[in-house]
Order: structure tokens, then C-alpha cells, then sequence
């Protein structure tokens, strides 16, 4: 224990440098006003500023990179909640109820939750980062392709609980998602799945594309149809920060949503971007009126976000610890510190204590800074709804049409774009609803993926799935989902026929 | 009268002008196009190389990193960007391979560049997880011969070098081995090193600092001689194991019909790079070093892109997996 007090102490008196703290400054502010930009993300941001690192020594060049990435994330929830428009992939789940507390005119309400569930997760996380990183990589590491298929089942049966309508239609839309989901190469054979010959689709559709274009822009075609409805503007602001009573009712949520995001962040396969679907859905299902979600509940809101800022601290650990990146933005900080001299993995944590520890110590710095940073913005998001939307909605498009664009410097891209939000606006129409459709597009990759790995890798007996532990605890937790979701359709749908029978 | 000597001093003045262009090279910021994710050890060489060759160019080289599709749509962006030097493709073995993996390609890998020299071949080493039984490359040879269902190996996906050299290396063992392939080197590494898969062929950039740490077993490298970085892995061909030799050799390239004093400007730029002290330092942590002067030349490189196509040509077509 002293050990951990004494390391976190030289992590510390590296990070509180001036300097140090001045870089982190930059880097979440930078970070946040990228994700607020629609499209524009942290991974081409920070592409963008590696040059600059070069003239920085090791630490504040990291410390500056990874305040990029959280303020990206937190950034990332304000357009969610605001405008609809998820910047990130762990953002869509926060448009579900953020942005209805917005139109509802509790848009400070639910931008100050957001931050501070995230202040709180993101301190959770850092001390487990410190106390139990190299422990906690260790068990990561019994995590096979076999496990994380479970997982991402378990994800995908959660995934019905995302929609507040129709258990039928958000079935629907996940197989809409995963269907959209096997569009680019065969990972295997290298063979071109539904890419039509078109070179830019051979890598897949893009997070960023189809996410601006089913909800940013079809919410904004919404909006231009029925000039009464927008609530956004109409409601009078009730208070720019959550009340003493709002944060009661968030604090359950945070907890748990901490603890969730910070289990799921360690694996290194991108496990994080479950955590606020694992939140939401938890929160849903344990709520005592589970119908207020999708309609402003602000444990819908709480919850998500504290998950998706653990995970975002805790998706460190396989970086620091083991070299190895587990996502995009992972890569990118492990070619900074490679362009520095330092090779990332087992050894750094010796080699390299101060670099280590700092790194640690900035990351709880950070979100201190998001919170200075962004408290007070609140303020002047919240009057920014205020704007006329007929001056507001072509400079919305504008940074989502630049903001794909700068993803992949392709145009393609951004006919995507304009191509999801016309099939979006078809859906709302219908009546579907988009998110489930979402997180199906990004867990098919992964739950097809992981399945024929652990196929090849078992020789194609299946029975590995039920003969490794964790894997088989996390099926059953699937089947014991499925069974909750689908027993009250059953239940109702029983009543009913009694019903008419009577 | 007055028209001849106007006509004279208008045709003199084009002609200094597409003279004059070559000699003022460059104008503006020059882009080079990395044809994979940033972050990655082609996109670290390509930020080192950019760095030195600014301040010797005096305008700024940006890199751009156009991934996808195994490095082709990158690499197709140069080959059709304007030929004046200011756009140049930074590409690795992958270059030569796509011809042969890619039957659909929308350019000649051969034709369609102006080849500016070789930057440094990154050495391969084969890896395996940390309990595999075998202590050294001859335990290891004998072993995957006798079970070759038993025995897994990895790969980045089709087209990436650890695809190519785990080929190479079932080729040469007269095996088939079940490969399973990862969308990249990160995800790869991290099984391996959870013992999720038996064995890897991948570039020292990536297996360096966790052989150090003791995350993985390493068996030899696939270079013609020791790599200093790794000094007590044997060579393949000391340990016996004939026919797997490849290095991951990166280039640098300029669209077809860029002016010659250009690509000379430009690989003059990119021998200095390579002398770079820095250069040299942060290539040497990444398990490299770089080329000798002369590879980093026009013919050089052209000569050896045609001769690695002939290379894996058979290789490629043998195995008969193909990326389109």
C-alpha cells in the first residue's frame, strides 16, 4: 500500500509541473471542443498534433494526447445530449435520455451529471489504474476469443432493452445492424462483403458516418418537418446545473456505472465501448419505472456516462501495462511515445517510473480540468439552443459534413452521410429506433470476428464455448437476459388473449 | 520582326519556367501519404523520416495517413496525384506483394510511381507464446512438423508482413498450419501473449520490447545477419531453417512523370535523413537501422520493387489466398 502512495506521490509532483499542467489544460480543451464538433475526432486529432510532440519531452506529449481523448469523450456527450448527434460510439447511448431532458429544458441538468458522474468515475478509475493495473491486466489476460464472443452476446440480447418502443422492431434493427455490420473485407480470405466495388467501403462503413447520419441529421430533417415540436427551443431552461435532488437520484447510477465501465475497460479487445450499453440497460432494467427511460430519465444519463469515462481511464491499463493498444486511439499514443524513444510494454513500468506514474497522476488532473472546463460552458450551451434553428441547423450540417469528411479525407464518406440520414428520417417515421441498430453495427464485427477465431483456434468444436468458465458464466448470463426481456411480451401477450377472451 | 524576338523571349521564358519549377522544388508544404493508421511502426519511420526531410527541403513534409485495403487506397492516391514532387507515397514490402494480391488493383504497383530509394529494412523474428514447447528453432521445427493440427499462428490480415512471412515459413516447413488472422498487429500480440495462439512471424518493431520483457518466446530473426537489438536470436539460417528470409523494406515513392531533378532533390533529401543521428537512434530502439546510402536511390529501388514482385509472385500464387 505505502508503495502505491509513494509512486502515485512521484507520479504526481511529475504531473503538477507548471508546464505539465498547462499541456493538459490545452489537451482537454482541445479535446472537448473536438468532440463537440460532430465527426472530428480524437483519433485525427491526434494524428494532427503528433508533430507537435515532437518538441515536448515524453511525459507532457502523453499527458497532452491523452487529455485529448478523455476531453474528446466528454465532448462527445454534449452534442449527444444538445443536439442528438453522437460524436463518439460511447455517446449514443446518452442521446437516448440526455437529449430528451434537453428538449424537456433540462439540458444543464443533464450536461452538469454528465460531468460530474464522469469527475467521479474518472477518480474511481485512476486509483483502481494505480492500485491494480499490472493485477488487473494479468486477468484480462484469461479473456480469449471464446470469452469475448459471450460477452458480446450478452451485449447484443441487452441490446432490445435500448429501445423504449417495440421489442419486434428493435429486433428488426438489429439485424439491420448487423447486416451493415459485415459490409467490408473478409477478415480470413480478404474477399469484399456488400462493398459494391467501392474501394472506400472496403475497410467497412464508418462509426462516425452512419452514427451522424441516422441520428444528427435525420433529427434534424425531424425537426424541419414539424416546426412545432421543438421543444428545444420552446422550453423554458429550468436551471443550469442539477439539483441537490438530481444528484441524489444519480448517485446510485454513478456508482454502479464506475464500476462497470472500469471492468469493462481493462479488456484489451475494446471492451469499453459496452460499458454504457451494459449501464444503460442496468439501469433500466433495475429502475422501479422502467418507462421513464427514452423520456428524460437522468439515471439514463448518469449512469452511461460515469461508465464510458471509467472505461476510458481503465482502457489505459493494457497500454501502460502491457504495451499493447487496445484501441484506436491507444495506437496512435503508443506511436507518440515510440516517435519519443520509448517502446511501450512490460518493461516501462520499471524502466520508467516517473513516466508511468505521471501519466496516472494526469489522468485524475484531466478530468479535474474537464469538470473547471466545462462547468461553466454549460452556460453558454444552453443559450446556444436558444439560436433560431433555421440559423442553427445548416451550421450543425456544415461541421458534420467537415467533420466526417476530415475522418478519412474521403468524399464518400460524406454521401454516406446524407444517404443514412434520409434512411434515418425513414425510420423515425416508422417508428424504429436507431440505437439498437447502432450498437449491433459495432458489436457484428466484433461477436463474428471472435466466433470464428475461437472456432479455428478450437479446431471447430464448439463445445469450447460451455468448457471455458467465463465464457460459459457469460452465456448464461445471456439466456438469463433474453428470458427477462421476453417474459413480460409473453406475459402481455397472454393477458391479452385472456382479455379478449373475456 | 518585333513578333520573332517576342515569340523568342515568350518560348524562353516557358522554358526557364518548367526548368526554373524543378530547381525551386519544393514551393508549398510537400504531403506524404502513409497508406496506414497512424500510430503504427510504417507510420513512425514515415513521421521520423518527415521530420529531418523538412528542415533539409526548408517546407514542411506533412504526413497523411490514408489506411485501408492493405495499403492500396494510399498508394493509389499517389499514383494519381499531380507529378510535380510535392505528394510522395511512403509504402513497405506491401508495395510489391499487392500486385500479386490484389488482381483488381486501379494501378500498376511497377509503372505507376517514380521510385525514390529505399528507407530500411525491418527485420522479422518468430515468436511464440511463452510456454510452447521448444526451447530453440530446431525443437520448434521438429515440433510443428509432428503436429501441425496442433499448432496455431497468427497474422495481421492477408497482405500484412506477418501474413507474408508466416507463409513463407509454412512453405518452407511443409506444413499447413491453421492460421488465424487479426484485424492488425495490437489485437495479435495480445493473444499471443495470452496464450491464446502457439506462434507469429511479426516485425521487431512490434515483438521488440515484448521479447525484453519476457512476454513471449523468440526463436530467430529472418535477416541474412544478427539484428543488434536482439543479439542472442540465432539467424534462420544458422538455426537451420533455409528459405524464410524476408525483412519488412520500406520506400519512398513519387507519382510517374515527376520531373527527374525532382526525385533527385527529394532522394538527396532522404539520404541525409538516413545519416541523421536521431534517426539512426530511434530506428536502432525500433530494432532497425538504415539502408546504406546507396539503396536510397532512384534505380535501386525501382530495380528491387520489380524484383520483389517476381519474388512472392509464386509465393503468393501457391498459398492461392488473394485480398480481393
Amino acid at each position: 500500500m505505502g508503495d502505491v502512495f509513494s509512486n502515485l506521490a512521484l507520479g504526481f509532483g511529475a504531473a503538477l509541473t507548471f508546464q505539465n499542467v498547462g499541456l493538459c489544460f490545452i489537451g482537454a480543451l482541445v479535446g472537448t471542443l473536438i468532440g463537440v464538433l460532430p465527426g472530428l475526432g480524437p483519433i485525427a486529432t491526434i494524428a494532427m498534433l503528433l508533430p507537435i510532440t515532437f518538441t515536448l519531452d515524453p511525459l507532457g506529449a502523453l499527458i497532452m494526447l491523452a487529455g485529448i481523448y478523455y476531453g474528446a469523450q466528454y465532448g462527445g456527450s454534449t452534442t449527444a445530449i444538445l443536439v442528438n448527434m453522437p460524436g463518439e460510439t460511447s455517446s449514443v447511448v446518452t442521446t437516448l435520455d440526455g437529449h430528451q431532458m434537453a428538449r424537456q429544458g433540462r439540458a444543464g441538468a443533464a450536461l452538469g451529471i454528465a460531468a460530474l458522474g464522469s469527475f467521479f468515475a474518472g477518480t474511481v478509475a485512476t486509483f483502481l489504474v494505480a492500485l491494480a493495473g499490472p493485477l488487473l491486466s494479468q486477468v484480462a489476460q484469461n479473456f480469449g476469443p471464446a470469452e469475448y464472443f459471450a460477452l458480446m452476446v450478452v451485449g447484443l440480447v441487452g441490446a432490445t432493452v435500448l429501445a423504449s418502443g417495440s421489442v419486434l422492431k428493435a429486433v428488426a434493427m438489429i439485424m439491420v445492424g448487423l447486416l451493415l455490420g459485415t459490409v467490408g473485407s473478409d477478415l480470413e480470405s480478404g474477399e469484399q462483403r456488400l462493398t459494391f466495388g467501392i474501394p472506400q467501403l472496403a475497410d467497412g462503413i464508418n462509426f462516425t458516418t452512419l452514427a451522424i447520419g441516422l441520428f444528427g441529421v435525420a433529427e434534424i430533417l425531424r425537426n424541419l418537418e414539424h416546426t412545432q415540436d421543438r421543444g428545444v427551443l420552446g422550453a423554458k431552461i429550468t436551471g443550469l446545473l442539477p439539483t441537490w435532488a438530481d444528484i441524489k437520484q444519480s448517485f446510485p447510477p454513478v456508482l454502479r456505472g464506475t464500476a462497470i465501465g472500469s471492468v469493462l475497460g481493462i479488456l484489451p479487445g475494446n471492451g469499453a465501448v459496452l460499458a454504457p450499453y451494459a449501464s444503460y440497460t442496468l439501469e433500466k432494467k433495475i429502475a422501479k419505472e422502467p418507462q421513464r427511460f427514452g423520456r428524460g430519465a437522468i439515471e439514463g444519463v448518469a449512469g452511461p456516462e460515469s461508465a464510458n469515462n471509467a472505461g476510458a481511464q481503465t482502457s489505459f491499463i493494457p497500454l501502460l501495462t502491457l504495451g499493447i493498444p487496445p484501441n484506436a486511439v491507444m495506437a496512435l499514443m503508443v506511436g507518440a511515445m515510440t516517435i519519443q524513444g520509448i517502446i511501450p510494454g512490460p518493461t516501462v513500468m520499471v524502466e520508467n517510473p516517473t513516466l508511468f506514474w505521471g501519466m496516472i497522476a494526469s489522468m485524475w488532473i484531466g478530468n479535474a480540468l474537464l469538470v473547471v472546463i466545462n462547468l461553466p460552458l454549460i452556460g453558454i450551451w444552453v443559450r446556444l439552443l436558444r439560436v433560431p434553428y433555421r440559423l442553427l441547423y445548416p451550421a450543425i450540417l456544415l461541421f458534420c459534413c467537415i467533420g466526417v469528411f476530415t475522418v478519412n479525407n474521403s468524399f464518400v464518406d460524406v454521401l454516406l452521410v446524407a444517404f443514412f440520414g434520409l434512411a434515418g428520417y425513414g425510420l423515425i417515421k416508422l417508428g424504429f429506433e436507431p440505437a439498437p441498430l447502432l450498437l449491433a453495427f459495432v458489436l457484428g464485427p466484433l461477436m463474428e470476428e471472435n466466433l470464428r477465431r475461437a472456432f479455428l483456434i478450437a479446431r471447430g468444436d464448439p463445445s469450447v464455448f460451455v468448457t471455458r468458465p467465463i465464457s460459459a458464466v457469460l452465456l448464461l448470463i445471456a439466456l438469463a437476459l433474453l428470458l427477462i426481456v421476453l417474459l413480460p411480451s409473453v406475459r402481455r401477450g397472454r393477458e391479452e388473449v385472456f382479455q379478449e377472451e373475456d | 520582326m518585333r513578333y520573332k524576338s517576342f515569340a523568342f523571349a515568350a518560348l524562353a521564358t516557358v522554358m526557364a519556367w518548367s526548368g526554373a519549377s524543378a530547381q525551386n522544388f519544393p514551393t508549398k508544404p510537400i504531403t506524404m501519404v502513409v497508406p496506414f493508421a497512424a500510430g503504427g511502426p510504417t507510420d513512425t519511420v514515415a513521421r521520423l523520416i518527415a521530420q529531418n526531410m523538412s528542415q533539409t527541403l526548408g517546407q514542411q513534409v506533412i504526413v497523411e495517413n490514408v489506411g485501408g485495403a492493405g495499403g492500396t487506397i494510399g498508394a493509389a492516391r499517389v499514383a494519381g496525384a499531380e507529378a510535380d514532387g510535392h505528394t510522395v507515397l511512403l509504402h513497405h514490402i506491401g508495395q510489391a506483394t499487392s500486385a500479386t494480391l490484389y488482381r483488381n488493383l486501379k494501378y500498376k504497383p511497377a509503372e505507376d510511381f517514380a521510385p525514390v530509394g529505399l528507407i530500411t529494412d525491418v527485420p522479422m523474428t518468430i515468436v511464440a507464446k511463452k510456454d510452447f514447447p521448444a526451447k530453440d528453432l530446431k525443437e520448434l521445427v521438429a515440433y510443428v512438423k509432428k503436429n501441425p493440427d496442433k499448432v496455431t499462428l497468427a497474422n495481421a490480415g492477408v497482405g500484412a508482413a506477418s501474413h507474408l512471412c508466416g507463409m513463407l515459413m509454412m512453405q518452407a516447413l511443409g506444413v499447413q498450419l491453421t492460421t488465424v488472422p487479426y484485424k492488425g498487429t495490437g489485437p495479435a500480440m495480445n493473444d499471443l501473449v495470452g496464450g491464446q495462439v502457439d506462434l507469429m512471424c511479426d516485425q521487431t518493431t512490434n515483438t521488440t520490447s515484448q521479447i525484453k520483457g519476457g512476454a513471449i518466446k523468440a526463436y530467430a530473426v529472418t535477416t541474412p545477419t544478427r539484428v543488434k537489438s536482439l543479439p542472442d536470436l540465432p539467424t534462420t539460417k544458422e538455426a537451420g531453417l533455409t528459405g524464410v528470409e524476408v525483412a519488412v523494406w520500406h520506400g519512398l515513392y513519387a507519382p510517374k512523370g515527376t520531373p527527374q531533378p525532382v526525385v533527385d532533390k527529394l532522394s538527396k533529401a532522404l539520404q541525409t535523413a538516413l545519416k541523421d543521428q536521431t534517426v539512426i537512434t530511434r530506428f536502432a530502439e525500433l530494432g532497425t537501422e538504415p539502408v546504406a546510402q546507396e539503396r536510397a536511390t532512384p534505380k535501386v529501388l525501382g530495380d528491387f520493387v520489380k524484383a520483389e514482385i517476381a519474388r512472392w509472385q509464386p509465393v503468393i500464387t501457391q498459398a492461392g489466398v488473394y485480398a480481393d
